[in-house]
């Protein structure tokens, strides 16, 4: 019953065979019942198609069917004996790229779908980009439609060459590649028959191995007050614990502590879940801690360690994603979540822009539109306890948010 | 593997940071308890998120007078132990007040059940209600957020929906609007049975094996009860059944089953072929009745 779980988000364009090979791991893992199996066979035989079109299952929303494409990031589960598994199954199209950021905000590995006929495409690396842009610890790149190109080593090897080079400038650590067939299975659960020039693992393989405990931040403390528990009762009359996720390092009572921003600092009297007194606490685990001293501490302030210290600060430099139809705005106000803290901030200072296909830096248009990547500089009204994302993603990102409309502006990443 | 935790912990973590995180966000929050085995695990939640406070805030069941008897017995027990306010909202009520009609004879009364719910948050002004729904139950549910927004009709826009990051939540709204709150999205069926196993949980008795009278209808089980009309050719036999979820005695359809204690389901539901929202009869009107459902506010 101890599984470990993974998260991974698929990206790939319409044609790629996202969906096809998504309905294949679930079908080949036996995650799917039969009424969706039916369902998709209905659909198919509708459609007038000769076979079930696996691809059918993952697709959602009227509108998708409608236009058979996926507009929005839809969650799948399925589980093996060792690993429970998350999809953000994400579309390609690159007026979704905030879906795609999405779906990759919250993953242990990103799989990049290749179409073996079209080789790297502009596609490829804006999934690649914002994989690494996001911090995602892994890369695992399929070379799909294998059978198209008569399951040519020479194909396959041309391509890992050209992601190679790509890649090398983005600063992704963990690389994987595999060559598959999704529509007939090549190398997804069992290895294929048809390409026994390919020594390594199959795609699952991948997946129920690859090393993923580490992909947290054990070393800097860093606690976000989310919610103050006080009970106030005859039994808990003094009880007093903050309430919280660790976002990063591990806690233990008898651990000093600073509680920022007042600075002030105490000792971890106890670190609770539900009625277990914890020996530690790491992430991702929601605890509540209690202190030996009586301090003024509320949601929004955080507990670290006095000798590792996050920055404190209200000028912040940060690459964006930006989601809106309407243009980010110079000088302009929004709102800032940044973990249980939300602050005004203003747009100080557009730096530049990336072209996301070529990954250039483009500064001389700086209008700021949806899908958009680029770097700017705010300044907040109140300090915020941060470190850069590419050391925590949890002290490390924000959301902005429209003080009129209330709408999710963009995503950004502290740098 | 010193700091590997499992995926039922993450899971918990997970829902119980969801769950403060409403309750920090929004100034009048409440949980929707319809006495399933998901809003078992939310009540328990909740229950471990808060502790050694109680729950801040009240649970609301929508009573459609078509309820198991047996999860209603459950639900003023737990209600009880956890110390929790309660509010009910009437499906009768509504009828009466002419907002809606009971159209057909042997139909669910999920349509209704969604005006009652919507006028019970409106009546007691709550702009947030946490529910126990998944995204594995249903295809338009996998692309619910955490923090779903509610315009002031209560209705769900699928296709602009705010974009959700990591784990910030955008909890802002405007007057009259209100969010639903999902903090078991990640889960599937078997992780609920496997915490189920894990925590001891209390369950109504619907969801064991137990023998009780029942008619086919359209393939469907349905339990023989008062709400249920026969028609010609409607053959009332004692059958041994379970229920996988609770809804409406009237299309809550049952599967054959002697799997009577936690093991013996987990065991079974790993092995099964059909969905467990494949014995809801209100879900297979058409391909996308969920998805109109919840447009139109349904939970």
């Amino acid at each position: 019953m101890e599984k470990e779980l993974l998260a991974f988000a698929t990206a790939g364009s319409v044609d790629d065979g996202k969906s096809t090979l998504i309905g294949r791991l679930l079908y080949d893992t036996k995650s799917l019942f039969d009424d969706q199996l039916i369902h998709a066979e209905k659909a198919s035989k509708s459609k007038g198609l000769s076979f079930t079109d696996l691809a059918l299952i993952t697709d959602g929303l009227k509108a998708e069917r409608e236009q058979g494409i996926t507009i929005d990031v839809a969650y799948r589960y399925f589980s093996t004996p060792k690993r429970k598994f998350i999809i953000a199954d994400t579309p390609g199209h690159i007026q979704y790229t905030r879906n795609m950021v999405t779906g990759a905000s919250t993953v242990n590995l990103a799989l990049v779908l290749i179409d073996a006929r079209n080789g790297v495409v502009e596609q490829t690396r804006r999934h690649a980009l914002i994989s690494s842009l996001l911090k995602v610890p892994h890369l695992l790149v399929c070379v799909n439609k294998m059978d198209l190109v008569e399951w040519k080593e020479e194909i396959y090897e041309k391509i890992v060459q050209e992601f190679d080079e790509f890649s090398a400038r983005l600063g992704v650590s963990d690389i994987q590649y595999v060559p598959i067939c999704a529509l007939e299975g090549d190398n997804l659960v069992e290895p294929s028959s048809r390409m026994t020039w390919y020594k390594g693992p199959t795609l699952l393989w991948i997946l129920e191995n690859l090393h993923i405990s580490s992909d947290y931040n054990l070393i800097d403390c860093r606690f976000p007050v989310q919610y103050v528990i006080r009970p106030q009762t005859v039994n808990h009359h003094d009880y007093r614990g903050y309430a919280g996720k660790i976002a990063s390092g591990v806690f233990k009572p008898g651990d000093k502590v600073t509680a920022l921003p007042a600075g002030f600092s105490s000792t971890i009297a106890g670190i609770d879940f539900y009625q277990t007194k914890l020996q530690e606490a790491f992430p991702p685990l929601s605890v509540v801690i209690r202190l030996e001293d009586d301090l003024d501490i509320s949601r929004g302030d955080m507990l670290v360690r006095p000798n590792n210290l996050p920055e404190v600060g209200q000028d912040l430099d940060l690459m964006i994603c930006w989601f809106s139809t309407k243009p980010l705005v110079l000088n302009g106000k929004y709102w800032v979540k940044h973990t249980t803290k939300q602050v005004k901030c203003a747009v100080k200072e557009i730096l530049y822009k990336i072209n996301i296909n070529t990954l250039h830096r483009i500064e001389d248009n700086l209008t700021i539109e949806m899908n958009d990547i680029a770097r700017i500089r705010i300044r907040t009204s109140q300090p915020v306890f941060w470190d850069p994302y590419s050391k925590n993603k949890t002290t490390g990102s924000v959301i902005f948010i429209d003080e009129v409309s209330n709408e999710t502006l963009a995503a950004g990443m502290i740098l | 593997m010193l700091y590997a935790v499992s995926h039922l912990q993450n899971l918990e973590s997970e829902a119980i940071f969801v769950i403060r995180e409403a309750a920090a966000e929004f100034e009048s929050c409440s949980l929707l308890f319809s006495g399933g085995k998901d809003s078992a695990v939310m009540a328990h939640l909740a229950h471990k998120a808060f502790f050694p406070s109680a729950i801040p805030f009240p649970f609301i069941h929508i009573d459609t007078g078509h309820n198991f008897p047996e999860v209603l017995s459950f639900r003023d027990r737990l209600i009880q132990k956890l110390g929790v306010k309660l509010i009910v909202g009437s499906v009768e009520e509504t009828i009466r007040e002419g907002k809606a009609s009971d159209q057909s004879t042997n139909g669910s009364r999920n349509q209704i059940q969604s005006i009652t719910l919507l006028d019970t948050i409106e009546k007691h002004r709550f702009n947030a209600c946490l529910g126990g729904a998944r995204r594995d139950e249903e295809k338009a549910r996998a692309k619910e957020r955490f923090f779903s927004h509610r315009n002031e009709f209560g209705e769900w826009n699928p296709k602009n929906q705010r974009p959700e990051l990591w784990h910030l939540f955008n909890a802002r709204k405007k007057q009259g609007e209100h969010f639903r709150v999902f903090p078991l999205s990640n889960w599937t069926e078997l992780d609920v049975w496997q915490y189920i196993l894990q925590e001891n949980l209390e369950l109504p008795s619907v969801y064991f094996s137990h023998t009780r009278n029942c008619v086919k209808k359209n393939g469907v089980i349905l339990a023989h009860s008062p709400y249920l009309a026969l028609n010609n050719g409607d053959k009332v036999e004692s059958l041994t059944v379970r229920f996988r979820t609770v809804g409406d005695m009237t299309c809550t359809g049952a599967t054959l089953s002697k799997a009577s204690t936690v093991e013996e389901i987990i065991l079974e539901t790993a092995s099964s072929r059909v969905g467990e929202r494949g014995g809801r009869g209100d879900d297979q009107f058409s391909e996308t009745a969920m998805e109109d459902r919840k447009k139109a506010g349904y939970f």
